[in-house]
């Protein structure tokens, strides 16, 4: 379970997020809100990337402040643009990368990488340089260097902006068929509809929180 | 140069990083220190011919050469004004023939394998306070956004080139530090997320 306690967060004067208090105990979760409401912030808190100004998260009992590395490892951050995630130039590499980190035996590397491209149908891209993958593969190699890792909960930060519709579509199966508990933060409406959850962000406040027949519906009337 | 990594099973893909880098740093060193011209013809001939040993393509091995053509021009002319023929063609038969070797050894080597050798070899520093790891990693950075930068950079001369000002150091410069250092911010939470502890 996640916990935001009484969370404020401010860069200098400006103030992003104000006050939020709230337990994330679904499985699916999406945050909601136009640009600079303060979703992305959110979704930072949620691994220790962001430290709160005021207040605390928590992550199954471990605070972001004093437990971050751990966190980390427990939750997989999938950014907006997989270019920034991606580290390494060819895609088995990056694959491992994570895993080398956390320690992971060669062997288990191996085996794990065989499992990952053979889920996503990328086996044949294993030794295929990353900056020449679409824009799909890329996000897709982004997410698997995610879940090899095998954290709990999986964050992702508008992962579909970038993509046209057919890796939008792809993209979107793979999100919905994690077994992780997903914390999504997105502008893409269709994609909520089977989420247990949605919390709708504006100027740094939670203005509803609801299951998405009724958050959804709220947003665009709010945005309208 | 982009395509830094070209997949294969020869010989010379099979041998040691180390190696590779051993090879590469002797042969460097040999062509300074016998400086004729029959023995920068004849190593440059032994390395083009290690192409097609490694799998690789004339075409590969010229897509090393070519973005360096106008260098090779620019150094030709001069040293043919100040020293003459032979040694303008000698000075430029040894930048290629370096060229390609440095460039086989990229094209035969796996970087986070040569990242491993890289830390490895630099462990003998870890007293002096340098952490081998950080610079594998730098070093793996490098190599990722050689191709992402020139993206950036295709896409800002784009942009500026339909408002006119293709011609405006400043006006391409800007924006492509402004992007690159919000970049540097992501890669740097990247990392982070992904267990990295140095």
């Amino acid at each position: 379970m996640i916990e935001i306690k009484s969370v404020t967060l401010a860069y200098q004067d400006r103030v992003v997020l104000r006050d939020l208090s709230l337990g994330i105990s679904e499985r699916r979760i999406a945050i909601v809100g136009a640009n600079g409401s303060g979703k992305s912030s959110f979704a930072r808190l949620l691994n220790g990337l962001t430290l709160p100004t005021t207040g605390d998260v928590l992550v199954d009992g471990q605070n972001t402040r004093s437990h971050g590395k751990d966190i980390r490892q427990n939750v997989g951050f999938v950014f907006q643009n997989p270019d920034n995630q991606i580290v390494f130039p060819v895609v088995e590499e990056d694959l491992a990368f994570g895993m080398k980190n956390l320690g992971f035996p060669k062997d288990v590397i191996t085996r794990k990488t065989d499992e990952i491209l053979a889920r996503y149908n990328m086996s044949d891209l294993r030794e295929h340089p990353a900056h020449l993958l679409s824009g799909g593969q890329k996000q897709l190699l982004a997410i698997s260097g995610v879940l090899v890792m095998e954290p709990d909960y999986i964050v992702l930060d508008e992962p579909t902006t970038l993509l046209d519709l057919r890796n939008k579509r792809r993209v979107t199966e793979v999100i919905q068929a994690l077994e992780q508990t997903v914390i999504l933060a997105s502008h893409d409406l269709e994609l909520l509809h089977d989420f247990d959850r949605v919390l709708v962000f504006d100027e740094g406040r939670i203005v509803a929180d609801d299951v998405p027949a009724k958050a959804i519906p709220f947003y665009i009337d709010r945005m309208s | 140069m982009l395509d830094l990594y070209s997949p294969g099973t020869s010989p010379i893909h099979r041998m040691s990083p180390g190696a590779k880098i051993l090879v590469m740093m002797l042969g460097g060193t040999g062509l300074f220190v016998f400086d004729s011209l029959p023995i920068a013809c004849a190593a440059f001939v032994c390395v083009l011919a290690l192409y097609p040993v490694a799998g690789l393509t004339a075409k590969q091995a010229w897509a090393q050469i070519r973005p360096l053509l106008w260098i090779f021009g620019i150094f030709f002319a001069l040293q043919w004004w100040l020293s003459g023929l032979t040694v303008a063609a000698f000075v430029v038969i040894r930048l290629a023939t370096l060229i390609l070797l440095a460039s086989l050894v990229t094209l035969t080597t796996r970087a986070s394998d040569m990242i491993d050798t890289i830390t490895r070899a630099l462990g003998f520093l870890r007293p002096l306070g340098v952490n081998p790891a950080k610079i594998g990693l730098a070093i793996s950075l490098a190599l990722r956004f050689i191709p992402v930068l020139a993206q950036i950079t295709r896409e800002v001369r784009e942009a500026q080139k339909t408002r006119g000002l293709e011609r405006s150091v400043i006006a391409t410069a800007m924006p492509m530090a402004i992007r690159t250092i919000k970049m540097a911010d992501d890669i740097s939470d990247a990392i982070e997320s992904r267990g990295y502890r140095p």
